[in-house]
């Protein structure tokens, strides 16, 4: 379903043969925030010594058997019900058999084809309206440990630190059209996570990974195209370079009248192009079946009607929220609900002041210097409650716009109330009219020859004049009551 | 106190809390005795220094309240054994030492019991006859000619020959029944989920299960006892209470009901068996008890239902093995897959070989409907049988093989005749109950044979309470020459 507005959709490949679109589906595996391993006690935290957080279920020693941690469960219900999707009251864990020296059972414990989460929706904003995006199904699984072949010339080393941890691994259905409506589906599907504290998201650790399946077809096709699937890419970017080159590579295939092939393919960063990995014949046959050292998982709906109860509110509720509750336009909803923390501020910090400047603030120069500083909200030098005074300054008419960008700087280094700061510099605005008067009548006394020539018609020297009071009050003067204040002495 | 180790497990006990006997003596007359039997080739692994260390521990300060006060045990080596070699019988694990104890050792050893060492049994517990054993096979004492069964062979014949009081066994379709049965003492394999599988080298998983191998019903009680109870550990470990078998146990079994199921007379069974299940059933009515007959109809596919099941879970879980992380690694090839493929075809035998071989196929695209799917499917009805026939009776007997031991290599090149020594076994794994395998007499040419008694779940009180009313009544007696020594 698309809803056209502003812009217009308009992601397609021409060839002599027509116009193509591209059919995207995504397989995401997102690392489950938890303190253990999905089967075992070793914990799961990122950047330790090779080989140290391996258990013996972790490394496969004889005799080692696997038990469920239930709040890796808990996790995957969440986010499967943050996806507005169908929670399975019975799935199963089943063994997919491969030989590969990271994995050390020889099988890597899944679910195939009973899940824990069946069909949902992931709704996206994107410029030419609102799209969805369905969910095929989530299901757990264990991660396999890392490879690491350029240590040594000629042996590879095998880190099994990640070896056990819990993957959610979320099908879309093929559903996206366009590199931007993926850039779109993973940062929204990273938003509702993160809100849920299921998975932090993190694509530089690994957290989010994603397998890409990419077919093309004319335009009008109800029938899809044979899909090839990029394997393992982990960065947003990526999949884009991916996708287009994969897309791309498609279209003149078929436009030189050949075929594609159903194949694994892997993305070269460095070249910028996509591989045959593995053609489908070559298909690992991985022997599924129900792994007969686990039972099947039941869950009590009471269970996940109490986690249901439990969920925060999520960016789609909260973004009508703030359109209601807070005026806010969509673009600006939008922006402040992307992460859990950033609306936090925004909220605390709109109960305190204005709440559309608060927004306008926030947007512009809040987020420039977070940005600049590479600093995430949480750990802003401005509080939410110094930034909503300072807000509140500019409101009230206290400081003007341009000083208010000074105290901000200060705040910024300081980390100083910013009524502090205005009152220990003398930054308060000249906002008193007989005051002002007085000191505009002085510039006007002094510059006689000025105001005849203003008088005379030449318009322009009313800058000169704004200039003159900034430079005797030192630029606190109200710009606004300067401006009325000089118009009216003018004219008499 | 010569004798001493001729005696039941109960009996020893009495004695060492009567301190007729220290525990330091005991452990020194069966050292005597596994010393002057190499021949049975018994024993992949002894640790007689560790266990005359823990008897003299005990001596010094005696506790006389636990299960096991005092006696020394050797056990089956697939179970692992904190600082102790432990091989499955295999030469993929030949050099494996474990820094953990299983949870099923580790309670015999919490109940006053020690380690004495480990018993050979056939590679990864596949086999019926322990000629499968990369160490070699054993030897059954009641003649030097004779298997000992399998997989369970180390533990049967270690048992009849006096060089352990008691011990344990695993059973995937028979392992402990079938060699008890050959070697006239008991075997029972508990109801699936009672005794945990964690520490265990994996044959099967959804079949395995621990049990005790003991001179006596009364033996067999004591240690159910001691080596069953909930872990968390193992997922499919059932949580209930513990149970005190032995101070349960009873002899009146007055108005029971026995099922005779028709499906276990099979074609070619020797008159033998006919005759000794004959015997059972009138010791069984004399008793008091009321004889039954009932259909297990599904009995014909239990066989192949099983060789379909077992293989497959083998050829996933023994995928572990494979020369990275620990054990056997070959030191040819010159890449992974080459080193897998030659750490593997190095490291197995034959037999594991043939069932990782069939397990892989059955479970391969294209064929896991027809065969793993199906024999699931199977396996339910079986179970359904059983649950059947259990609304009418209270317990089931059965022989518990279809012959006496045979003769080491009779069956060897034969696989399919070694499988069906599993016949009457099978059902019971499949289904997950709990069934006694009992010495009630010997066949023409003086070996043993065992009938079987099969409970429903979790019924392990009453068919030992049986099995102990059977064995007053029975006037079975092992005779077995220490031809050896």
């Amino acid at each position: 379903m698309v809803v056209m507005s502003k812009e217009k959709f308009d992601y397609f490949i021409n060839g002599e043969k027509g116009k193509y679109e591209v059919v995207i589906g995504l397989e995401v595996h997102a690392q489950v925030l938890s303190n253990s391993k999905l089967f075992s006690g070793s914990s799961t935290k990122f950047g330790a010594d090779p080989n140290k957080q391996v258990s013996l279920i972790d490394s496969a020693f004889p005799g080692m058997l696997p038990v469920i941690n239930e709040e890796c469960v808990k996790q995957a219900v969440r986010t499967g019900l943050g996806l507005n999707a169908k929670i399975n009251n019975y799935s199963v864990f089943d063994r997919k058999n491969y030989f590969y020296a990271d994995l050390p059972q020889g099988y890597q414990i899944s679910q195939y084809k009973n899940p824990i989460v069946g069909e949902g929706k992931v709704l996206l904003d994107m410029p030419y309206g609102s799209k969805e995006i369905g969910i095929e199904r989530l299901h757990l699984e264990q991660d396999a440990g890392k490879s690491i072949h350029d240590m040594d010339p000629s042996s590879t080393y095998v880190d099994l630190n990640r070896s056990g941890i819990a993957l959610m691994e979320i099908v879309s259905k093929p559903d996206l059209r366009s590199p931007d409506e993926v850039n779109a589906y993973i940062k929204k599907l990273r938003t509702i996570m993160r809100y849920l504290g299921t998975c932090d998201g993190n694509m530089q650790e690994g957290s989010l990974r994603a397998d890409v399946n990419v077919s093309v077809r004319i335009v009008g096709d109800k029938k899809f195209g044979t899909r090839c699937e990029i394997k393992n890419v982990n960065s947003i970017k990526f999949m884009q370079m991916a996708i287009e080159y994969e897309a791309n590579r498609q279209v003149k295939l078929l436009e030189e009248g050949k075929q594609i092939d159903q194949e694994t393919r892997l993305f070269d960063t460095k070249k910028n192009e996509t591989r045959s990995m593995r053609s489908k014949e070559d298909a690992h046959d991985y022997r599924y079946f129900p792994d007969p050292d686990l039972l099947p998982l039941k869950l009590e709906q009471k269970l996940i009607d109490d986690l249901k109860k439990s969920l925060p509110e999520l960016p789609d509720s909260k973004k009508e929220r703030f359109i209601q509750e807070y005026g806010l336009n969509s673009y600006e909803a939008n922006v402040l609900v992307s992460e859990k923390e950033i609306s936090d501020y925004y909220e605390e910090a709109a109960k305190l002041s204005d709440k559309k400047l608060v927004a306008t603030w926030m947007m512009g120069d809040l987020f420039a210097m977070l940005n600049d500083k590479a600093l995430n909200i949480s750990n802003s030098p401005i509080s939410a409650k110094n930034f909503a005074e300072l807000v509140q300054s500019i409101k009230s008419g206290d400081i003007s716009g341009r000083i208010a960008k000074e105290v901000f700087e200060i705040m910024v280094e300081s980390g100083d109330n910013p009524k502090k700061i205005i009152e220990s510099k003398g930054m308060k605005q000249q906002s008193d009219p007989k005051e002002l008067e007085k000191m505009i009548n002085e510039i006007l006394l002094k510059n006689k020859d000025k105001v005849d020539q203003y008088k005379a018609g030449k318009e322009k020297l009313f800058g000169f004049f704004v200039g003159q009071v900034m430079k005797l009050s030192g630029g606190k003067a109200n710009p606004q009551l300067t401006n009325e204040i000089l118009k009216k002495l003018l004219k008499g | 106190m010569s004798n001493i180790t001729n005696l039941s497990l109960s009996e020893i006990l009495e004695s060492i809390k009567s301190k007729k006997i220290s525990s330091l003596e005991l452990t020194q007359a069966y050292i005597k005795n596994i010393e002057n039997a190499k021949k049975l080739n018994a024993f992949v692994t002894t640790t007689f220094d560790q266990a005359l260390e823990n008897a003299k521990k005990f001596d010094n300060k005696p506790n006389n309240e636990q299960l096991l006060s005092g006696i020394p045990l050797a056990v089956k080596d697939l179970f692992c054994t904190e600082n102790v070699k432990t091989t499955a019988g295999s030469n993929i694990l030949n050099n494996f030492v474990p820094s953990y104890e299983s949870t099923v050792t580790k309670n015999l050893w919490n109940n006053g019991a020690f380690l004495l060492g480990k018993l050979n049994c056939d590679e990864f517990a596949m086999g019926s006859s322990n000629e499968t054993s990369f160490f070699g096979n054993v030897i059954n004492p009641i003649g030097d000619h004779l298997v000992p069964g399998g997989s369970s062979g180390g533990s049967s014949s270690a048992l009849a020959a006096d060089l352990t009081p008691a011990t344990i066994g695993t059973d995937t379709g028979g392992s402990i029944r079938q060699p008890a049965s050959f070697t006239g003492t008991v075997g029972l394999k508990p109801t699936y989920g009672l005794c945990s599988r964690w520490g265990i080298v994996a044959f099967a998983s959804s079949l395995d299960q621990a049990g005790p191998m003991t001179k006596t019903v009364n033996d067999c009680s004591i240690m159910l006892e001691a080596m069953s109870g909930f872990d968390e550990k193992d997922s499919t470990s059932i949580n209930k209470k513990k149970e005190t078998y032995s101070k349960n146990l009873k002899d009146n079994i007055k108005g029971l009901k026995i099922g005779i199921p028709k499906e276990y007379r099979v074609d070619n069974m020797p008159k033998e068996i006919d005759e000794l299940w004959e015997k059972g059933k009138k010791i069984l009515k004399d008793l008091g008890a009321q004889l039954i007959d009932i259909s297990l109809p599904h009995t014909k596919y239990a066989l192949p239902t099983y060789y379909i099941v077992a293989p497959a879970e083998a050829s996933s879980n023994l995928a572990r093995y494979d020369g990275v992380r620990y054990g056997y690694r070959s030191q040819k090839g010159k890449d992974l897959i080459e080193m897998y493929e030659n750490t593997r075809s190095e490291g197995f035998g034959d037999e594991v070989k043939r069932r990782i071989l069939i397990g892989t196929y059955v479970l391969s695209s294209g064929y896991y409907d027809a065969y793993y799917l199906k024999a699931q499917k199977v396996r339910q009805l079986i179970k359904k049988d059983f649950d059947d026939s259990f609304t009418k009776v209270d317990a089931i007997l059965t022989p518990s093989t279809p012959s006496s031991a045979f003769k080491i290599g009779e069956k060897t090149n034969d696989p399919v005749s070694m499988y069906l020594n599993d016949i009457f076994t099978v059902p019971v794994n499949l289904a997950g109950l709990p069934a006694l395998s009992l010495p009630a007499g010997l066949d023409k040419q003086g070996y043993p044979l065992g009938l079987q008694l099969i409970g429903k779940a979790l019924d392990e009180q009453k068919i030992l309470n049986i099995g102990y009313a059977f064995e007053k009544n029975c006037g079975y007696k092992n005779e077995i020459k220490k031809w050896w020594s």
